[in-house]
């Protein structure tokens, strides 16, 4: 049995290698997996490269860059200097896709709700406990809030999602970023906290009383009600992929942010953005790549860059992530363009 | 009378825990069946996963790479703890076959992906790649206390007189090991062979960093392998009721996989043990 | 011993003593990448509860806690139903039901794990919060264990969900003990009239502790080292709570919750010095099973 199945592994070794196109593999964040699936399968169609992306996690996939297993990385979160400097300093950060995170609750009857950003601070660290604690009362003129304990969910794996939310807090409360701070995993001050995305969503569906955070497309998928948010301009506003790209609009036209781009550097916050639309929760997801790539391998991967970034992007709503504005992507473009294949 | 009262609680108690254990598996079973079915058909069985939105989509390279993982393992799980099962049921009874067993108990009780992490270290981290050696490698580790456990019971378990019956004839030792005693206790131990087969065919955390993952085809080993498991994961945790479902359908798979192959090994073993 | 014979018995040695070699590399590959947590914390790491991946500061206790109450949970379920399953298999109904009711357990042990992590999101932790939990709160409600809100995810959950599947290994040990057990002692206890619980009172249980206290510790050993179906259910709180309906943590399960997002190399660390503390319980627990499995081989 053993020398048959030996033998079956090694036909099929030699009849496969015999026609293998070019590969390329990348892992890390899960949250853009769904878009990455789908611009592989068409440029795999197009033009016979196949790109492999595997949503392993952020930080596996940019610990995975870094040792040179993977040929590029995928993040929700920009890498560090010195995690730049670890994986030997050529790294670009090529932003692909926005999404918005969205704050989700589960009270029975209750619709519609908002919060400010200075009461979502409290309520995440705990000095919030009850649903009709007069600051949301206040904010909720005409709901009947139940005088039920708010469980906290959050995720319990460390994530983008979590670096992008729990960066806005820290930006529009002065005690959470004291107290917590903003990271990929932080130390929750109370909560109950789920495996992904999907863990997040199921323990706010399972727990009456829960308030949690998760990417818009499982609070759509899950049909879990979403909270609308105050933002810098003082207006009420619901996650969507146009208020995301609302926010984006707001946030570049910031000095500082355009200075950033200017460089090259892409790794843009793009949290508690200005504009009279702008959901305020929302961020990049990044592919990571070298700044000098080689061989065949490496056109392949820059042919790659240079089609999500155009063609990709007309796929980007109908899986519920934002595109990225034009004025952006043109400048990517430049980026992608100045990547060095000839080496 | 309190004799009487004794042995009815006595009986009432025994007979509520065989029911009461019979009924998470029903729950269980019945619970992915119904999510399963619905989203089984023979796309799912023959082309590759597909993304959101798109028609059709199925598993066929994840079902192959799952077969061509367990085949890895067993390359590294099988010669161990077979022979490494003889090595103890005939050799071992002294304080190296304690340490050996204990290892192999030990062994056997570790997360699974912990061994994930070695094979990480060990292979990818020096091939640097992902590749199937090394998600078959951690299976495969995975594999061998099993093995190793059954194939000393069953070696053991050969009459004492076949033995030296074949050394009476004039064969040397190793010959009647290989040729009398392991032929007479194989059907137990393929037995064994089959349900350590069963417990990695489930497995998921070992092969994220090691297998990794493919949405296409690929039958060579140096390279990532998709697997039933982590493609079940990948859909499991996806926003999409399309995929969700898809998760469900390979889940059902995957358990009916499981059991058919739990299921025919305990009637063959029934009829070796008893029969 | 023919030439032969010494080839065969070394070449088959070589593969039995690769086994305790591959343990002993383990234990080396983890050390050296659990080395720069070990160094940073020293002893203090397994007392302290701080969990804090931003100020790189970190401790196991929450996570032992949860491993050791979430699988004495499991215990305290699995015991009685299986050993009482064990029971009506091997001593009371040894029929053609008996053997498929065993076979439906042993089937339990067949399905993957993150199924049942599914499962246990789906359908068991809301019905935990919604039923379990406000009944023992109501029967036990004078204890802190069952005071204080109620949750889905929960210590009891993740307990309830490890209990299923140490279920058959459990039943399947005990009854193999029970069956080791001479007939002549049920017969001679029946030939004196006694009842069927005085039988198994007297006959079996008496010889058969020992091998059935090492089944419950073997169950116990494998409900250490679960993984994916814990993670989903038991709330993944790194806190050691009074409550069981409280969220908690659990080793196995925090390895594999931040391993793949591990940011520092310190943070790495400490998970790969959790999965190293995972293994001296794991170790320990065997040997004690080992102990007394090897005294009941004694007394027989």
């Amino acid at each position: 049995m053993i020398n048959k199945t030996l033998a079956v592994v090694i036909s099929l070794v030699l009849i496969s290698s015999a026609a293998l196109a070019v590969s390329l593999n990348g892992a890390g964040a899960t949250f853009p997996y769904p878009i990455y699936v789908k611009w592989n399968k068409i440029f795999a169609d197009k033009t016979g490269t196949q790109v492999n992306y595997q949503g392993i996690g952020s930080g596996g996939g940019i610990r995975q860059f870094t040792a040179k297993i993977t040929d590029f990385g995928g993040s929700d979160a920009p890498m560090t200097e010195k995690q730049m400097s670890a994986a030997g300093g050529d790294v670009l950060h090529i932003p692909t896709v926005m999404g918005a995170v969205a704050v989700s609750y589960n009270l029975p009857g209750v619709s519609g709700l908002k919060l400010d950003p200075e009461t979502l601070g409290r309520i995440f660290l705990g000095r919030i406990k009850k649903w009709d604690d007069p600051a949301i009362a206040a904010l909720n003129p005409g709901i009947d809030l139940p005088g039920k304990n708010i469980t906290i969910a959050h995720r319990s794996d460390g994530s983008g999602t979590t670096h992008i939310f729990t960066s806005y807090l820290a930006k529009v409360s002065t005690a959470w970023a004291s107290q917590v701070g903003a990271g990929s995993a932080v130390s929750w001050p109370t909560g109950i906290g789920g495996k992904g995305n999907a863990g997040v969503a199921g323990v706010i569906k399972g727990n009456e009383g829960a308030l949690g955070y998760v990417e818009l497309s499982y609070a759509i998928s899950n049909d879990l009600p979403v909270v609308s948010l105050k933002n810098r301009s003082g207006r009420f506003v619901k996650p969507s992929i146009e208020s995301t790209t609302a926010a984006a609009d707001g946030a570049l036209s910031s000095s500082k942010l355009a200075k950033q781009i200017a460089a090259g550097d892409f790794r843009l916050d793009l949290t508690n953005a200005p504009g009279q639309n702008a959901y305020p929760i929302v961020g990049l997801t990044w592919l990571l790549v070298r700044s000098s790539l080689d061989g065949e391998k490496g056109a392949a991967l820059k042919n790659y860059l240079k089609w999500a970034l155009s063609d990709g992007q007309k796929y980007a709503a109908s899986l519920l992530y934002a595109p990225l504005p034009d004025s952006m992507s043109d400048k990517v473009m430049k980026l992608i363009n100045s990547i060095d294949t000839n080496i | 009378m309190i004799r009487e009262i004794k042995e009815r609680c006595f009986l009432a108690a025994v007979f509520f825990s065989a029911a009461l254990a019979v009924l998470p598996l029903i729950a269980v079973l019945g619970y992915v069946f119904v999510k399963g079915i619905g989203a089984l058909d023979l796309n799912f069985f023959t082309q590759l996963p597909a993304p959101v939105g798109d028609p059709g989509g199925g598993m066929a390279n994840a079902m192959v790479g799952t077969f061509i993982l367990v085949g890895i393992a067993c390359l590294v799980g099988l010669p161990v703890g077979i022979f490494g099962g003889i090595w103890l049921a005939q050799y071992g009874s002294g304080k190296r076959g304690f340490i050996i067993r204990y290892s192999a108990d030990v062994l056997s009780s570790l997360p699974s992906i912990v061994i994930g992490i070695f094979a990480y270290v060990l292979i990818v981290a020096t091939m640097k790649r992902f590749s199937a050696i090394a998600g078959g490698f951690a299976l495969g580790i995975i594999m061998i206390p099993v093995v190793t456990r059954t194939t000393e019971e069953m070696v053991k378990m050969v009459p004492r007189t076949l033995y030296e019956a074949g050394l009476a004839l004039g064969l040397p030792e190793w010959r009647v090991s290989l040729q009398i005693v392991f032929r007479t206790a194989w059907n137990g131990i393929f037995t064994g062979v089959i349900l350590a087969v069963a417990r990695i065919m489930g497995e998921t955390a070992p092969l994220i960093f090691t297998a990794f993952n493919t949405m296409y085809w690929n039958l060579r080993i140096d390279q990532p392998m998709a697997s039933m498991t982590v493609q079940i994961y990948n859909y499991a945790i996806s926003p999409f009721s399309q995929w969700q479902a898809k998760a469900w359908a390979g889940s059902l798979t995957l358990v009916f996989i499981i059991l058919m192959v739990t299921l025919v090994v305990r009637k063959y073993s029934k009829r070796v043990y008893y029969g | 011993m023919g030439q032969g014979d010494i080839w065969f018995k070394g070449f088959i040695f070589a593969f039995a003593a690769s086994i305790p070699l591959l343990l002993v590399s383990l234990v080396v590959v983890l050390f050296f990448w659990a080395w720069p947590a070990i160094i940073h914390f020293g002893w203090s790491f397994i007392f302290s509860s701080a969990w804090d991946p931003l100020a790189d500061n970190y401790g196991a206790l929450p996570f032992i806690y949860g491993t050791l109450v979430s699988s004495l949970i499991a215990l305290l379920i699995a015991v009685p139903l299986g050993l009482g399953c064990a029971i009506f298999i091997s001593e009371i109904y040894k029929s053609k039901t008996g053997e498929y009711i065993a076979l439906m357990v042993e089937l339990l042990a067949a399905i993957p794990s993150v199924v049942y992590g599914l499962w246990g999101i789906f359908v068991l932790a809301p019905f935990s919060a919604a039923y379990i939990q406000p009944v023992l709160g109501g029967m036990f409600g004078f204890l802190p264990l069952f005071q204080g809100p109620t949750s889905g995810p929960s210590l009891l959950t993740g307990g309830i969900i490890l209990a299923i599947m140490i279920l058959p290994t459990i039943t399947a040990l005990s009854r193999e003990v029970l069956q080791a057990v001479p007939y002549s002692l049920r017969e001679s206890a029946m030939a004196l009239g006694a009842t069927r619980w005085e039988t198994f009172k007297v006959a079996v249980f008496g010889p058969a502790r020992s091998g059935i206290i090492g089944a419950i510790i073997l169950g116990l050993g494998r409900a250490l080292g679960e993984t994916m179906a814990v993670t989903m259910v038991i709330g993944n709180r790194p806190r050691v709570s009074a409550s069981l309906f409280a969220p908690a943590y659990s080793l196995a399960a925090v390895i594999a919750n931040e391993f793949a997002e591990a940011v520092t190399e310190l943070n790495l660390a400490v998970l790969i010095e959790l999965a190293l503390i995972l293994l001296v319980i794991t170790i320990a627990v065997n040997g004690l099973a080992r102990y007394l499995v090897w005294q009941t081989t004694l007394k027989k």
